[in-house]
């Protein structure tokens, strides 16, 4: 009789997978970034370039690009390793389900959600946003990114498998999204106008401790759904 | 105590009779409760000292936004025991209450909107209530996306359950983001401390048509429930012996 892995160790073993397989694909998570760049170039060309205007739109400018891109990278999240079968192997692992597409779900972060969030300052400095509102703002995509990834995890296992998933994913996403999306915006506001914002970074944090603690168990009852 | 009594509505034949001798109990009842609130909304209630008779659309924008909440509930509530026992009637009145409650949303939206032209000078404001009307009408229409994207019937009851759960432990949470911001919509007048802010000859017949469209949404909930339970069981004996006995002696 075998001895059963850790659990820790089985998450290990999938962060690390995860991330070389990624680093052998890198045009896949490159995309959400460059989605986001150009989302966020669009506003000034929109509108007109006076960077006090663009300032005062800067945060909303912001959270609906990293929203829309978060959206549009976590539709990769489960789809390879549905198709090939590697949750069928994970759900019969005997390991906990949860915790293993919580492991999936971190190595989706650190190669989108984290990413993105350092590709923030520089959008967030284009679209007028002070020099000094960089920590906040960092900040505020740190937390509001880990919230998001969760969410999309959800999303992405109710349409594991299906046709025309995509779409249907941000109209599952977005409005569960919306909590972020205001403490997000807010946070980012003030931080650009040089408040404190301590309150809505408080209430991001809250955000994201619940999404770790619930979205991985949903998301695996979504994904064992979708499996069978 | 016995939950028999409960287990049988698990079967569909005896859910199917039960909810078929039910819905004249809830239609005439809210037949006669929506025209006698309407009649005392519309015809006998003075009109408000602000708002004249504008503000009369009241009567459906309230019930249609309380029922449209209870709907969510009452599909959130059928599809986590749908879920959790795996009964099969269950997701069907799920998927029954989901485009009800859509609807209702909706007549509650509109007529929100028609509401605030003439009082607030806008159609659209955003005020926290307004956006969480609209972020609940785009649960339902994700939840209906979902159900509508799944072939399989049986993967379809238990993903969108797994929606419907985790938007009803949302949806207190985006309420509470949405009230962020300053409101301009009034707060609670029926249900508040120290009596309605209303007179009685104001707040009867609402209470009147709220009650009226709870029927409603009842009764149209199990006629849909009913057809949803036929269409599930179409190859089923019990199915062809209600449709054809004379086939099956």
């Amino acid at each position: 009789m075998t001895t059963r892995a850790s659990p820790l160790y089985a998450a290990r073993n999938i962060l690390r997978r995860d991330l070389t397989l990624a680093f052998r694909r890198p045009g896949e998570w490159l995309q959400p970034v460059a989605f986001f760049f150009i989302v966020t170039l669009l506003f000034p060309l929109a509108l007109d370039p006076e960077l006090a205007h663009l300032r005062r739109l800067a945060p909303a400018a912001l959270w609906v690009a990293a929203l829309l891109s978060s959206v549009l990278a976590v539709d990769f999240l489960f789809r390879e390793d549905g198709r090939d079968g590697t949750l069928e192997q994970f759900a019969l692992s005997g390991q906990p389900f949860a915790w293993l597409l919580l492991a999936k779900t971190v190595a989706h972060w650190l190669l989108t959600g984290l990413p993105l969030t350092l590709a923030t300052p520089f959008a967030a400095l284009a679209l007028g946003a002070p020099a000094s509102s960089v920590p906040g703002v960092l900040a505020a995509l740190l937390l509001g990114s880990i919230s998001l990834s969760l969410l999309g995890a959800i999303g992405a296992g109710l349409t594991l498998g299906l046709r025309r998933g995509g779409a249907l994913l941000s109209l599952l996403v977005l409005p569960l999204a919306v909590p972020t999306l205001i403490f997000g915006a807010r946070a980012t506001e003030l931080a650009i106008q040089g408040e404190p914002a301590t309150g809505p970074m408080y209430l991001l944090a809250a955000l994201a401790a619940l999404g770790v603690t619930l979205a991985p168990l949903a998301a695996a009852a979504a994904v064992r759904i979708s499996l069978e | 105590m016995s939950w028999a009594w409960f287990h049988r509505f698990g079967s569909p034949p005896y859910f199917y009779a039960v909810a078929g001798r039910l819905v004249p109990w809830l239609a005439w009842p809210a037949g006669l409760l929506i025209l006698a609130g309407l009649y005392g909304g519309v015809v006998m209630a003075p009109p408000d000292y602000q708002q004249s008779d504008a503000a009369r659309i009241m009567y459906v924008h309230v019930p249609a936004a309380y029922v449209g909440m209870m709907s969510y509930s009452v599909m959130a509530l059928a599809a986590a025991i749908g879920l959790v026992w795996r009964i099969k009637v269950c997701h069907a009145v799920a998927a029954a209450t989901a485009p009800i409650g859509a609807g209702f949303t909706a007549v509650c939206l509109v007529t929100g909107m028609l509401w605030g032209q003439p009082m607030w000078g806008t159609y659209w404001a955003w005020d926290p209530r307004l956006v969480s009307m609209l972020v609940l009408l785009f649960f339902f229409l994700g939840y209906v996306g979902l159900r509508g994207a799944i072939d399989d019937i049986s993967r379809a009851d238990r993903s969108s359950a797994v929606l419907a759960i985790v938007g009803f432990v949302n949806v207190p949470i985006i309420h509470f983001s949405v009230t962020w911001w300053n409101s301009i919509h009034q707060g609670p007048s029926i249900i508040r401390k120290g009596g309605p802010a209303m007179p009685a000859s104001m707040w009867v017949p609402l209470v009147l048509v709220i009650f009226g469209f709870t029927f409603y949404f009842y009764a149209v909930m199990l006629v849909r429930a009913r057809a949803e339970v036929l269409r599930r069981d179409r190859g089923g004996s019990w199915v062809r012996e209600l449709l054809a006995p004379e086939e099956n002696p």
